[in-house]
């Protein structure tokens, strides 16, 4: 057979993916003096971080100068139900206000409190107002800002690109193969370091906030290349995405919109969230209105329960449409217009406004919207050590929405943007150094490069086989009827078959047309990671036999102590996902001491 | 739920050959452009070439041409349409095609990169930096640009003129240098870069920029007309023959 035709390049470090986590981690790298590759699967500028809105968690104390890191710390491992990894979390927290003030050294423009400081809004779950933001477009503002301080800095940006496979040389990663999406033909980057920044799962699920690129492509190659993954059963469903027009069901309405005083009511406009506060949360959230409307002012009150973290908000507003209290088109109504003048609606939450009035035909300055849950982020993710966000496989680092144990078995709204750039940043540094202290040549390996190819060519002119498109749609209904935010064993075990009977289908995938930017051929390489992320999210979700944040066992409907001391496992074994229980890292006894002191 | 009939013409080919080519599709309630390219994809024509993300106007990616108008197809609903109307969609025609409606936007990459950066003062004495949110708002309009390029597409400096894209930026760029100037901490002086490399001599404020951008930015009015007015007082003759015999004037910094 005629060896297959691939262009190649080199660098030290090779950063997969340029959204936050990815474009901090490169402008580090090159910051270390390494050569930099970055590889994005779509234009510059265009990855998910550019639709985040709300803002970017940090205590810099600037509205609440009570606010520390070690509130945020805190805060953070309670709205993970304390499975997060500690270390990530103190880091995290105590990293967040640097790196905020260097965004802005970067050119960022957030909006000002009244001395001309970064202001700082409410978001679920945070005990204090700490969301650095500009108006409810912060995404924008962090990848633009970002995006533009790295083209000034030696990088070599490898636009429409998609990564299918890592490469190692032994033990050791070297590098990885793809092809690129506008002419189809193929590219292998050899590199000493491997930065995974490729975000999250949730094309997965039918209803989702998440775009076409989120295929778990990271997760996915970390595993093929003998890395482990953890958490993976956590799954956030945002509890407030767009439910009417069909088209844009699951589409993000930001929590700013609760975290600026809107309020979640059914259709006898009761706030029921009043209903729905956990016994993990009663000791700081509001039992009454009144307190509730008066937390957003004054912080001796308790607060509001429409900012409860967002499994418990996505459950509870699952709960009120099945009782049949939902709102017409199956969701339930946010109001922001009866709460706050239009005027400032319209300051605060422009795109929101603007999202519903062109898409909906909604004015929210005047009605409330309609929303219900939506699948927008993986807990889980490749396991990394704290420090240095090294996975299991040396050479391999992950950060952002791929890498696992941050957030526990749920995120808090706004710790996302911030855990980009803190671990973006982390694993930038980090695999530099790894790059320059490796000694020797790392040699990929050929033969698996032409393996890898070949069969990234097959479903081109098969006869017979299938339209990749109904092989996705397929697997999006299973995962979103079977392992959705309520999960059964026996409809867990159904999806683990429908699962294997997808990728059989797969197998058999047609695609039409030539390489050259072939939406269906793009579809049907995509199936591989999809239908893999699909399988360990089902399978950590069987293993674990307790409901916990982004995990809710309708069979085990309780939060159980035993289970809040390990982490599920998964890694290939000959070909397998192979499932094991792992001790959680032990948090030192000082961290200890922040949760007692206080309910 | 209401379905509708509607003929797309939708522009299939590549590089140097092409043509519309009919698709039948049914349209629901609620439904846009791009949703209904996704359908042809997923039901007649797998290859069918686009660009998208968020299908919420936040990332830019699906620019294309509707009924010869220059949109978003995640912000263009279908119902703005007559029923049965056919409706014709091709791709961004300053640029290159690649493929279908998917063109070769490297020209503004490229643009992007000349831009001379930021370069702020120093922070104050606690690291920190103050800015009044009066000052901040008016660089900020510029900052909700999603780089759609929908100004730069129907941008005749360009459109009908390759020979001026080597010394002309587009509009996407000249309100990226607004906003970089208007920075209440920036130190840079890019007048220079604005009239010999980014061309702004070479717009004629038609305001076509304006009239497309997805985000209403006042392209025009907020961003190039205040650009050339600070040429002109730079380029007035009188001021520059004062400036040869006096020397030049000091910034106040």
């Amino acid at each position: 057979m005629a060896k297959t035709a691939y262009e190649t390049h080199e660098h030290d470090v090779l950063v997969i993916g340029a959204g936050g986590a990815g474009l901090r981690a490169a402008i580090e790298a090159a910051a270390q003096g390494v050569s930099v590759g970055l590889v994005c699967k779509s234009l510059l500028g265009k990855a998910h971080t550019v639709m985040a809105e709300g803002g970017i968690a940090a205590a810099m104390g600037n509205v609440w100068p009570e606010d520390n890191w070690q509130v945020h710390f805190r805060d953070t491992m309670r709205g993970g139900k304390m499975l997060n990894n500690w270390r990530m979390a103190q880091l995290h927290a105590q990293e967040a206000p640097d790196r905020v003030l260097e965004l802005e050294r970067f050119g960022a423009l957030f909006d000002r409190t009244k001395d001309g400081l970064i202001s700082q809004r409410d978001f679920g779950g945070h005990r204090y107002a700490r969301l650095a933001h500009v108006g409810d477009r912060t995404g924008l503002e962090m990848i633009r800002t970002l995006q533009y301080h790295a083209i000034h800095q030696g990088i070599d940006v490898y636009m429409e690109c998609k990564v299918e496979r890592l490469l190692k040389d032994g033990d050791r990663i070297a590098g990885a193969f793809g092809y690129w999406r506008n002419t189809g033909e193929f590219v292998l980057f050899k590199a000493k370091a491997v930065v995974l920044a490729t975000g999250g799962i949730g094309k997965a699920w039918k209803v989702t906030s998440n775009s076409w690129e989120y295929t778990g492509d990271g997760h996915s190659t970390a595993l093929w290349a003998g890395a482990d993954l953890i958490d993976m059963e956590f799954v956030q469903f945002h509890p407030t995405g767009m439910v009417w027009p069909p088209s844009v069901r699951g589409i993000l309405v930001t929590e700013s919109v609760r975290g600026d005083g809107g309020t979640l009511k059914n259709k006898d406009g009761q706030r029921f969230m009043f209903n729905y506060i956990p016994e993990f949360f009663k000791g700081e959230t509001a039992d009454n209105e009144k307190e509730a409307d008066a937390w957003y002012t004054d912080k001796k009150n308790r607060r509001t329960p429409d900012l409860l973290p967002r499994d418990e908000v996505a459950r509870a507003i699952n709960s009120e449409v099945k009782a049949g209290r939902g709102s017409p088109h199956g969701g339930v109504f946010l109001d922001i217009c009866t709460r706050r003048p239009a005027d400032y609606i319209r300051k605060r939450l422009p795109s929101m406004y603007h999202q519903f009035k062109e898409l909906a035909g909604v004015d929210i300055t005047r009605e409330p919207m309609e929303v219900g849950p939506t699948c927008h982020y993986v807990m889980g993710g490749v396991r990394v050590d704290a420090d240095s966000t090294q996975a299991t496989v040396a050479g391999l680092f992950a950060a952002g929405e791929v890498a696992g144990g941050m957030h526990g078995s749920n995120r808090l709204g706004g710790n996302s943007l911030s855990d980009l750039l803190v671990f973006g940043r982390r694993a930038g540094l980090h695999a530099a150094l790894y790059a320059k202290n490796l000694g020797g040549q790392l040699v990929a390996d050929s033969a698996q490069v032409e393996s890898i190819a070949r069969a990234m060519l097959e479903p081109f002119g098969r006869s017979g086989g299938e339209n990749p498109y109904a092989i996705q749609a397929d697997l999006q209904e299973t995962m979103q009827n079977l392992v959705g935010i309520i999960r059964t064993e026996a409809e867990m075990r159904q999806a683990l078959a429908t699962i294997e009977a997808l990728k059989e289908r797969a197998r058999k995938v047609r695609v039409d047309g030539g390489r050259l930017y072939n939406p269906g051929w793009h579809v049907a390489l995509d199936l591989a990671s999809l239908l893999t992320v699909a399988e360990c999210t089902t399978r950590a979700a069987l293993e674990r036999q307790e409901s916990r944040g982004g995990h809710t066992r309708d069979d085990h409907p309780y939060t159980d102590d035993t289970w809040g001391k390990v982490n599920v496992v998964l890694r290939l074994r000959d070909g397998a996902v192979q499932v094991s229980r792992e001790p959680l890292p032990e948090m030192p006894a000082e961290l200890r001491a922040l949760f007692q002191e206080r309910k | 739920m209401a379905t509708t009939t509607f003929t797309m013409k939708v522009f299939r080919g590549q590089a140097g050959h092409g043509d519309f080519r009919d698709y039948k599709v049914d349209v629901e309630e609620g439904m846009v452009v791009l949703d209904v390219i996704h359908r042809i994809q997923a039901t007649q024509a797998p290859d069918l070439a686009c660009r998208w993300n968020c299908k919420a106007g936040k990332c830019g990616s699906c620019s294309a041409e509707v009924n010869g108008k220059p949109r978003l197809m995640c912000m263009t609903r279908m119902d703005i349409f007559q029923p049965g109307e056919t409706i014709s969609v091709a791709p961004m025609r300053t640029f290159p095609l690649v493929r279908d409606l998917v063109t070769d936007v490297s020209y503004n990459y490229v643009k992007a990169r000349q831009v001379p950066p930021l370069r702020l003062k120093p922070a104050d004495p606690d690291g920190k930096y103050r800015m009044m949110q009066e000052d901040v708002d008016r660089a900020q309009e510029f900052h909700k640009c999603i780089e759609c390029f929908l100004c730069q597409d129907v941008c005749h400096v360009i459109r009908d003129h390759e020979e001026h894209k080597p010394a002309f930026s587009g509009p996407r760029f000249l309100i990226k240098i607004a906003g970089l100037d208007m920075h209440p901490l920036d130190t840079v002086d890019r007048s220079d870069f604005v009239r010999a490399q980014a061309g702004v001599g070479l717009c004629n404020i038609t305001k076509c920029c304006t009239e497309v951008c997805p985000e209403h930015i006042h392209i025009t009015d907020n961003g190039i007309i205040p650009m050339k007015e600070r040429m002109a007082d730079n380029y007035d003759p009188i001021v520059w023959l004062l400036r040869k015999f006096r020397g030049a004037r000091q910034e106040p910094a």
